[in-house]
């Protein structure tokens, strides 16, 4: 098992080298670098730029040197903690980043367990009782789930809320709480306005776990094994939750590898149709406004998440069955 | 491969009044091409089908987008800013009796004198006869052919007609979501080539070679998976000079969304080129000294091209949903290009929600397209392999 994590973790490491590789180039992409897009944004402003800050920006990001110089200085920067600075923002891209992580984690975390929560009875019940009436409305819900795309679905949510009951879903927190310090009345104000963009995020992703949990558990129960166990007496109900919902739940848990993916890119369009004060509208605007070093290390730590997470998938899936923890199947 | 003949044609050979024909002999009986076998099956697939129905309806639209609009997409009328839609009626029933007749109502316009705001109010009393085969605004058929016909059109080319109403400028939503539908269905179709090109070509290789390519193309189809596809979309998206025109930013998105697109396509080729690689008519092949090219070409390809086909019928949706929320968030295509996620830009503000929902209409074309897609690629998934049980 130890070896199994060793050798992960290594690949990890490459992985996210080669994603900072690919995240420089989205840097550099633009024509120009940043100092003199930044010089020409403040003098169209009508700023006046003074010859040394030039200077220091320019020798601080190593701007004249190779690109493979910028490219180690950039990593090296990132490696102690120094995401450099939005120029669009004024502030330093870590203390951004500190002040949102918690929210964009918790919403991002509570979508993946409320679609978890969501899809695992729901894949269950219809592949029990599969071409039942519920099993249809689960089928052309999960149909729905997975054409609707979020934004789109977000816009609905927030029109139905709007017009039909007066309620605008948009933000965590009322202005009241907005800048408080956490309380429980503030808890119960993020709580009630928590539901909109988690229920959002969750149900794209639920829609295809429960499409591959279905078929998983389909594929289970008809096997001879399932049979037996009738044949012999064992009551229905324990019998599938004893064996096959077991053995299907193997595959469900390696996509969490994709689920995360899915959530944070999900999250992303979401938290910004519902104007929520996570990371996603701040990278939009970056995005937007070519803050080039502010979008790199936001796009880079929203993959070291997903990375992260598929190392967990990984690690959960080898601790769940043996045959990969052996290295019989799929260790390598 | 050679076909075998249906297990009950011994009896059928005696019930037969000719008596004599065996159907191994007779081309036609009983021996059917792969093709035919596929579509046989597709077409019991009865959901798919109706899909393939929509699909063809939204291809016409897109071919046909400036035949089908009775207003010029792009045209201001400030007159009619955010009118509802209006209902289309077919009979019409006057003192005379019943006849076929389109119509639809006039609207009234009140200003209210506080907030000046204009409030629409369909009049039942107007009535606004359609015409069929309408000459009005003029436009480019397939971009070539300059004509001024259109479907339908008001029979006094001033009156309004907005069958799903007009946005903030008055300009006509339905004729803005039929052009939207070329530019969003184009782009899923040019963006799926183009990852079909890079996915059979780097997935073939890696499946027929093997080896070293094999290891480094699965690694980079892995690490290209792991990343979340949006974020990293918008960032090389947001790169794009903005001072690009329309069509090199089509081609740049189209671009970036294979980009990412084509692993898919290249995992679903090389597994079957894997598969085949170990069946015996391959290696007889090999044996008889074919090149590299013929093998793959004529006798590889051809097992597997349905897969392929399907493969890449079901990512078509991902890509339209792809451009669709690049360009609903402003960094895929802008402004005056129209296609779906540029209308719903405009459906942003809440506000502006609760005052005009038709602009959401773009959203249901959007929905029924994927929807349509996925039943449609589900169907050629369980009839591309006609021989399984």
């Amino acid at each position: 098992m130890l070896g199994y994590i060793a050798r992960r973790l290594v690949t990890m490491v490459f992985t996210l080298l080669a994603l900072s590789v690919v995240v420089f180039v989205v840097i550099q992409l633009p024509p120009g670098d940043f100092v003199t897009s930044y010089i020409a944004s403040l003098s169209a402003a009508g700023e006046s730029v003074d010859q040394e800050t030039i200077i220091a920006l320019r020798e601080r990001y190593k701007l004249d040197s190779p690109v493979l110089v910028q490219y180690a200085a950039w990593l090296g920067d990132l490696l102690r903690g120094e995401f450099g600075y939005s120029f669009e923002m004024q502030r330093p891209v870590g203390e951004i980043f500190s002040q949102r992580i918690g929210i964009s984690l918790a919403v991002e975390l509570t979508a993946v367990v409320v679609m978890w929560a969501i899809s695992i009875p729901i894949g269950i019940y219809s592949a029990v009782n599969q071409y039942s009436i519920g099993d249809y409305v689960a089928t052309i819900l999960g149909f729905l789930g997975l054409a609707i795309p979020n934004f789109l679905f977000a816009l609905i949510l927030m029109y139905v809320c709007y017009n039909w009951f007066g309620v605008t879903i948009t933000g965590l927190f009322s202005a009241e709480y907005m800048n408080a310090r956490w309380s429980l009345d503030r808890f119960l104000d993020f709580a009630s306005h928590v539901w909109a963009p988690i229920l959002v995020i969750s149900t794209a992703g639920a829609a295809q776990l429960v499409r591959v949990l279905r078929a998983n558990l389909l594929d289970e129960l008809n096997k001879p094994y399932v049979l037996t166990a009738r044949a012999k007496g064992l009551a229905r109900r324990k019998v599938i939750w004893r064996y096959p919902v077991r053995v299907a739940m193997n595959p469900l848990v390696s996509t969490i590898g994709w689920v995360l993916p899915t959530v944070i890119s999900s999250s992303f369009v979401t938290a910004i149709v519902l104007n929520l004060p996570t990371l996603s509208p701040i990278l939009l605007r970056a995005l937007l406004s070519q803050d080039m070093y502010l979008a790199g290390a936001l796009i880079l730590f929203m993959g070291l998440l997903t990375l992260v997470g598929t190392l967990i998938s990984d690690l959960l899936l080898a601790w769940i069955d043996p045959r990969i923890r052996l290295g019989m199947v799929g260790a390598n | 491969m050679s076909i075998i003949p249906p297990a009950d044609s011994p009896d059928t050979r005696l019930e037969a009044p000719s008596g004599d024909i065996d159907p191994r002999i007779d081309g036609n009986a009983g021996t059917e091409s792969q093709w035919q076998l596929i579509r046989r099956r597709f077409s019991k697939h009865r959901l798919a089908m109706i899909s393939l129905v929509i699909l063809a309806l939204f291809g016409f639209v897109a071919l046909f987008a400036g035949f089908i609009s009775p207003n010029d997409p792009g045209d201001v009328k400030a007159r009619y800013t955010f009118a509802p839609p209006q209902g289309l009626h077919f009979i019409d029933r006057t003192e005379e009796g019943w006849s076929f007749r389109p119509y639809v109502y006039g609207y009234d316009v009140e200003i209210d004198p506080v907030a000046l705001r204009r409030t629409f109010v369909i009049d039942e009393e107007k009535k606004i006869y359609l015409t069929f085969f309408k000459r009005s605004w003029e436009y480019k058929l397939f971009g070539l052919i300059p004509t001024d016909l259109h479907l339908i059109g008001p029979e006094k080319t001033r009156d309004p007609l907005y069958i799903f109403g007009a946005d903030r400028l008055g300009r006509d939503m339905f004729s803005r979501v039929a052009y939207g539908t070329q530019i969003s269905l184009s782009v899923g179709l040019v963006g799926v080539i183009m990852s079909l090109v890079l996915g059979v070509i780097i997935g073939g290789a890696a499946g027929y070679f093997g080896g070293w390519f094999d290891a480094a193309t699965q690694r980079v189809i892995e690490f290209l998976r792991s990343l979340p596809t949006i974020p990293l979309w918008m960032g090389l998206a947001a790169a794009m000079p903005s001072g690009w025109s329309p069509l090199q930013t089509y081609f740049a998105i189209t671009l970036i969304l294979s980009f990412l697109g084509w692993t898919e396509l290249a995992r679903v080729v090389r597994g079957r080129f894997l598969a085949l690689n170990g069946e015996d008519y391959v290696a007889a092949a090999r044996y008889d000294g074919c090149s590299h090219g013929r093998v793959i070409v004529r006798h590889m390809v051809p097992a597997f091209t349905s897969h392929i086909i399907t493969a890449a019928s079901l990512a078509v949706p991902g890509m339209i949903l792809a451009e669709t929320a690049l360009s609903f968030l402003g960094l895929g295509l802008q402004a005056p290009v129209i296609s779906w996620g540029v209308l719903l830009q405009e459906a942003q503000n809440i506000r502006t929600l609760a005052t005009a929902p038709w602009l959401l209409v773009p959203g249901a074309a959007i929905v029924i397209a994927v929807l349509a897609m996925n039943f449609v690629g589900d169907g050629l998934r369980d009839a591309a392999d006609p021989y399984a049980n």
